[in-house]
């Protein structure tokens, strides 16, 4: 059983609705309050930065399960300048803008899986999935 | 001989102006403006009047083009109108209605001046459709600017309002945050708190995040920036409110506050007190009281 829904990233105030909708999709699947936070923050980075470097996009939610298990996939897709060297923009303190350089790292700690794919002049695809 | 849409429109309209008038006031009387009691029946009828011979005007002494120059007073007074109504609290249908109203009264005094003529009449009524059309849709368009616009100015209310800068005591501030925190509401907490710096002589700020929902790099990185700014004055600030499940994303996100917190305001608080040579004691009388 999948249901996915796609949520535009077009400006700030999409970003805070991506993370009220990703809170309750958390708590839907059951996540306790810690997790929630956890992949909500996770959600609001990446959000961020479909916007700021990525020029805007789409994420799309699903809620997975294997077996017994449930979880909460979400991917980041935009179609922006992409992103040259994956290893150095996952360093921490790295950026390429004014932020603190944490956003994308964090992500990755903050999930219990994470996919990042990106080709230089087509775009970025950030996948994380959380489980319960 | 057979006439064109636009002239049998211009009769009809200048010729027929007190049935059209009288069924369209009919037709508002029944509708649902009136029943909100947001405006009387015979302001409704001043208008409707003032609209209408705007419109005779409008295609008597220049043509069936809507966004033309000849219809500028009649936009005008229905964007007016309009605006005044999303003002009022009026649904988007009513103010809409006002104008599609107009509609029936004008088709079926087509119908009566056309009489045999159908080509005519099929014309005309086309010619009228459109042009009452367009102007209902430039009144949705106006009344829906002005949600907006009250909708804006209350986005800077709660963001002004939000933002309170509080004196705890001598020398203490407090800065309750309350909601997101973004970039422009940043910019006008920063400027709270440092005027505040100013006023108060402040030594130490307490800055608490118990009303943010979400702490990520960038909320963190605006706190940091107000933190130094503050410093930069020459105050202190202890950071509060600052819940377990958020510390433990903060901790897995790589953010290092290097400033004091606290769990709560409270603490915080007491902390400033110490910081500024003061204590809170228990009064002796009153607890020897009590135990009486």
């Amino acid at each position: 059983m999948t249901k996915a829904e796609t949520l535009p990233i077009r400006s700030g105030d999409d970003v805070v609705r991506v993370r009220q909708r990703v809170r309750t999709l958390c708590i839907e699947i059951g996540l306790g309050l810690v997790d929630q936070t956890k992949f909500v923050t996770a959600a609001s980075e990446l959000a961020r930065n479909t916007l700021d470097y990525g020029g805007g996009g789409d994420v799309r939610a699903e809620v997975v399960q294997t077996g017994t298990r449930k979880g909460l996939r979400l991917t980041f897709e935009d179609e922006g300048p992409g992103i040259a060297d994956i290893e150095q923009a996952l360093t921490d303190h790295f950026t390429s803008g004014g932020g603190l350089g944490l956003g994308l790292g964090g992500a990755k700690r903050l999930s219990n899986e994470f996919h990042i794919e990106s080709t230089p002049g087509v775009g970025t695809r950030v996948t994380v999935v959380r489980w319960k | 001989m057979s006439m064109d849409g636009a002239g049998v429109l211009k009769r009809t309209l200048t010729e027929d102006e007190a049935a059209i008038l009288d069924a369209w006031n009919a037709s508002l009387q029944g509708g649902t403006s009136l029943q909100s009691g947001r405006i009387r029946m015979a302001e409704l009828q001043t208008q409707a009047k003032a609209v209408f011979s705007q419109l005779r005007n409008a295609i008597v002494s220049g043509g069936l083009d809507a966004d033309g120059e000849h219809f500028v007073p009649l936009r005008e007074s229905l964007a007016d109108i309009s605006r005044s109504r999303a003002i009022q609290g009026f649904t988007p249908t009513d103010t809409a209605n006002f104008v599609f109203s107009l509609k029936e009264p004008i088709f079926e005094a087509l119908r009566r001046m056309s009489a045999a003529d159908d080509s005519g009449f099929a014309a005309s009524v086309l010619a009228a459709g459109k042009i009452l059309d367009r102007l209902g849709l430039q009144t949705m368009e106006v009344f829906l600017a002005s949600r907006e616009e009250v909708i804006g100015r209350q986005g800077q209310e709660i963001a002004e309002l939000s933002t309170p800068v509080v004196r705890l005591w001598d020398g203490i501030l407090a800065l309750p945050l309350i909601g997101t925190l973004d970039s422009a509401r940043t910019g006008v907490v920063m400027e709270n708190l440092l005027q505040a710096i100013v006023d108060e002589e402040a030594e130490i700020a307490i800055i608490d995040i118990t009303g943010v929902p979400t702490v990520d790099t960038l909320v963190a990185q605006h706190l940091l920036k107000t933190v130094a700014a503050a410093r930069l004055m020459g105050a202190d600030c202890i950071v509060s409110g600052i819940r377990p499940q958020i510390a433990q994303t903060m901790v897995h996100l790589g953010v290092e506050l290097n400033v004091v917190s606290k769990a709560t305001l409270a603490d915080a608080f007491a902390v400033a007190l110490r910081r500024t040579g003061r204590k809170i004691v228990r009064q002796q009388t009153a607890s020897t009281e009590e135990r009486r």
